[in-house]
């Protein structure tokens, strides 16, 4: 059977799927979205690569590395926030935090 | 020299109200009293000049007031001998009772302003007396009815006073309303409110007719009973004379200013001045008389059997009122007009008088609490047997001369009409009984034993729950002994001069007023139809009606001897024989709780219906404070909203951008 672009496209769609549902599903704890968060990330990732590799273009490929970047940065950020948050609230449970309400 | 009588008091109003708390209480006193003594000098000297030296009728224009189309209202000085008449009584009564007030308000901590508004009072009076229009004289109406209301309220920490003083006002409203569609009527007849300009179209009015309601009615009648409306209601005329006793809640000296010798005489005036209109309705005449006579009869009923000493002589003055208005309906105007004259001497002497028993009672109102007093305060007593004497008619007295006349004019009219002589009636039953609750109140209070001496500190702890609040001010002195002390002399010097006038006045001025130089003292000032000839044929009735209310004014004293000095026992025997009859005298023929039921109840229903059903359910409900609660309501869905969980937000905006992007893929994919 020969892996093509749509087979790449396909795993993409789950693996965002996953995530976005991880974000919206998940009730019990705030790392496990910003795990859901590297998901999303990661399935556009296999998005670039599949098209660049797909249309000889190294620009996605390229792109690909930046987004990784920033979701590194990104997740070294937010967990720092997660850590602060836990020593001021003792808890990381998403059920808790909605002081954001009026 | 007219001006300055007339706005000297505004002046001292000016001065003591908006100066009384720079001055100090006593300047503003002494500039008030000085300002009306001054005014008070004028007025006589007018009254010579025009009324005895035939000094030239004038009306000088002060200025434009308003103008409307046809309407054109000037401000005024119309003096004539009525007017003079008038002046005299206002600033003399007045000028007197600041004299008095200096030693009665002597403890009160807001003298200033007691008298401001003696002094604006006083000018509200002198602007009626002289007015040339209509208007001007509403304004002074309307200005005495004011400074009315705020003497009654003087005391506002009291309730009683307050009540007593919006009373006054509303029931006041009732006659002024009618006085002012009477204006109106005059107004669309003659297309002029200015005196002149009425009196000389009244006579082509006399048949003219004005359609109202569906019926036609005489133009002159209607406009005459709509004016008299008002007058009763100044007057404290019968179905209206409810405020008056009300109104003795104020300060005793403006009892005698105001409800007794000046201002209640005020719709007396007001059909004197307007008697050319009057003289073309006999209609209205009687209408004038009857109310008049009834009102005499039943306010000397009541006055029977009151025990405040206030009430008594409030009484007797709607008695008195109706008197003058049963001279005047029966077309001697010079009749009423005479009568107010001397009333107002002796009716403010007995309340001055009054005064000085309650002050030196320390504030004791009740007659039931008084009795042999006649040695402790001497002087009193003496001013107020003179008052006495000239209310009943003592023969030589004030009294006798005006007061009979009266009956004696009403006994005349009567030949001709019925209500005159219905009037006749019961004015010589009245004046039995005035005699005979005058004499009561002088032997209550000054003879028989001492009641007050056990009786003062009972009296005092009574006040709590006594609604009448007798007593002027209680909070004011101690509880030391009480020892009956005649007043200081400021008070006394106005007793002076009032017994003399309450004595003399009546003789003095008789020829002048009602007798054979009466045409010449009156002029033009009063009208009187060609035949009417009431002054004249006074003098030819038989001689029993002369003596008839001098020999009813006996008998009133005599019984009143009899049953307070004789025998003490027999009133409250009486009273056990005949509790109805008592309890219905006592309770003023029940009029203050007939009109509670009539009109005060069904008012507040009426205003309560509107408050709570139209203002509060219908009004509000829809209104802001609907729109209010829609407005909350709507905001708390929103803000349920906000449920602060951020997989909420995420799936939102999850929504959002598949709705964006199905949005897009349709519209702008179906382009290509």
């Amino acid at each position: 059977m020969v892996i093509g672009l749509e087979h790449y496209l396909i795993v993409a769609a789950i693996v965002f799927t996953l995530g976005v549902a991880g974000i919206i599903l998940n009730r019990k704890n705030v790392i496990i979205i910003m795990m859901s968060i590297e998901l999303i990330l990661l399935a556009v990732n296999i998005n670039l690569v599949a098209f660049s590799a797909q249309l000889h273009d190294l620009t996605g490929q390229i792109f690909a590395l930046f987004i990784l970047t920033v979701a590194a940065a990104e997740a070294a950020i937010g967990l720092a926030i997660l850590v602060t948050y836990f020593r001021n609230r003792r808890t990381i449970a998403v059920e808790d935090i909605n002081m954001m309400k009026g | 020299m007219y001006s300055a009588i007339v706005f000297l008091p505004l002046l001292g109003f000016l001065i003591a109200g908006f100066g009384g708390k720079k001055l100090g209480d006593r300047p503003a006193e002494i500039i008030t009293t000085v300002l009306l003594f001054v005014s008070c000098a004028l007025s006589w000297k007018a009254f010579f000049d025009v009324g005895l030296n035939d000094g030239h009728f004038s009306a000088s224009v002060l200025g434009n007031w308003l103008t409307s189309g046809d309407l054109t209202v000037d401000w005024a000085l119309r003096v004539d001998t009525l007017t003079c008449v008038m002046l005299v009584v206002v600033t003399t009564v007045s000028a007197l009772v600041h004299l008095y007030s200096i030693g009665y308000m002597n403890e009160d901590p807001s003298r200033s302003r007691f008298f401001a508004y003696l002094s604006l009072f006083t000018f509200a009076m002198l602007a009626l007396v002289t007015a040339d229009n209509l208007a001007q004289m509403f304004f002074g109406w309307e200005g005495v009815g004011l400074a009315s209301y705020l003497l009654i309220g003087f005391w506002y920490e009291k309730p009683s006073a307050n009540a007593a003083a919006i009373k006054a006002f509303v029931v006041n409203r009732v006659g002024d309303f009618g006085f002012s569609l009477g204006i109106f009527l005059v107004f669309m007849l003659t297309g002029s409110i200015s005196f002149d300009t009425i009196f000389a179209a009244a006579p082509g009015l006399a048949d003219k007719s004005v359609h109202a309601f569906g019926l036609d009615w005489n133009a002159m009648t209607l406009t005459c009973l709509l004016l008299f409306m008002g007058a009763m209601g100044k007057s404290a005329q019968f179905l209206l004379h409810t405020w008056l006793p009300d109104a003795m809640e104020g300060p005793t000296p403006v009892s005698a200013l105001i409800h007794a010798a000046t201002m209640v005489t005020a719709g007396v005036f007001m059909v004197a001045r307007l008697s050319p209109l009057f003289e073309q309705s006999p209609d209205a005449l009687s209408v004038v008389t009857f109310v008049g006579a009834t009102t005499a009869f039943f306010a000397a009923t009541v006055g029977l059997v009151q025990n405040d000493i206030k009430r008594v002589i409030a009484y007797s003055t709607c008695s008195q009122l109706g008197y003058m208005f049963v001279g005047l309906g029966c077309g001697g105007y010079a009749l009423g007009i005479f009568h107010l004259f001397t009333h107002a001497f002796f009716k403010a002497l007995l309340f001055l008088g009054a005064g000085s028993v309650i002050h030196a009672m320390r504030h004791e109102q009740d007659m039931r609490n008084m009795g042999g007093l006649w040695n402790k305060i001497p002087v009193t007593f003496a001013c107020m047997a003179v008052g006495t004497l000239a209310l009943t008619g003592f023969p030589l007295t004030s009294g006798y001369f005006s007061k009979d006349a009266i009956i004696e004019g009403s006994f005349v009219a009567g030949q001709h009409s019925a209500s005159a002589m219905y009037g006749f009636v019961l004015l010589v039953a009245a004046a039995g009984m005035t005699s005979f609750y005058s004499w009561r109140l002088v032997f209550m209070t000054f003879f028989g034993p001492r009641r007050w001496s056990e009786q003062y500190r009972v009296a005092h702890a009574g006040h709590g729950h006594d609604d009448h609040a007798q007593d002027d001010h209680a909070h004011s002195h101690g509880h030391h002994a009480l020892e009956p002390h005649e007043s200081p002399l400021t008070m006394m010097i106005p007793l002076f001069v009032l017994s003399a006038g309450a004595l003399a006045a009546g003789y003095v001025f008789k020829g002048q007023f009602i007798g054979h130089e009466a045409s010449e003292f009156w002029r033009t000032s009063l009208f009187t139809g060609a035949d009417n000839h009431i002054l004249q044929e006074m003098h030819e009735i038989p001689e029993w009606i002369g003596f008839t209310p001098t020999a009813f004014m006996v008998g009133g004293f005599l019984i009143a001897l009899f049953m307070y000095v004789i025998a003490p026992k027999v009133p409250a025997d009486l009273a056990e024989r005949f509790p109805a009859t008592y309890r219905f005298l006592l309770n003023k023929w029940y009029f203050d709780e007939l009109y509670d039921r009539i009109f005060v109840k069904p008012a507040f229903w009426l205003g309560r219906l509107f408050w709570k059903g139209g203002d509060g359910a219908i009004i509000d409900r829809l209104g802001p404070d609907g729109i209010a609660a829609r407005v909350i309501d709507g905001a708390g869905f929103a803000s349920r909203l906000q449920t602060g969980f951020i997989y909420n937000y995420a799936f939102a905006m999850l929504l959002g951008v598949a709705a964006l992007i199905t949005y897009g893929l349709l519209m702008l994919g179906g382009v290509n």
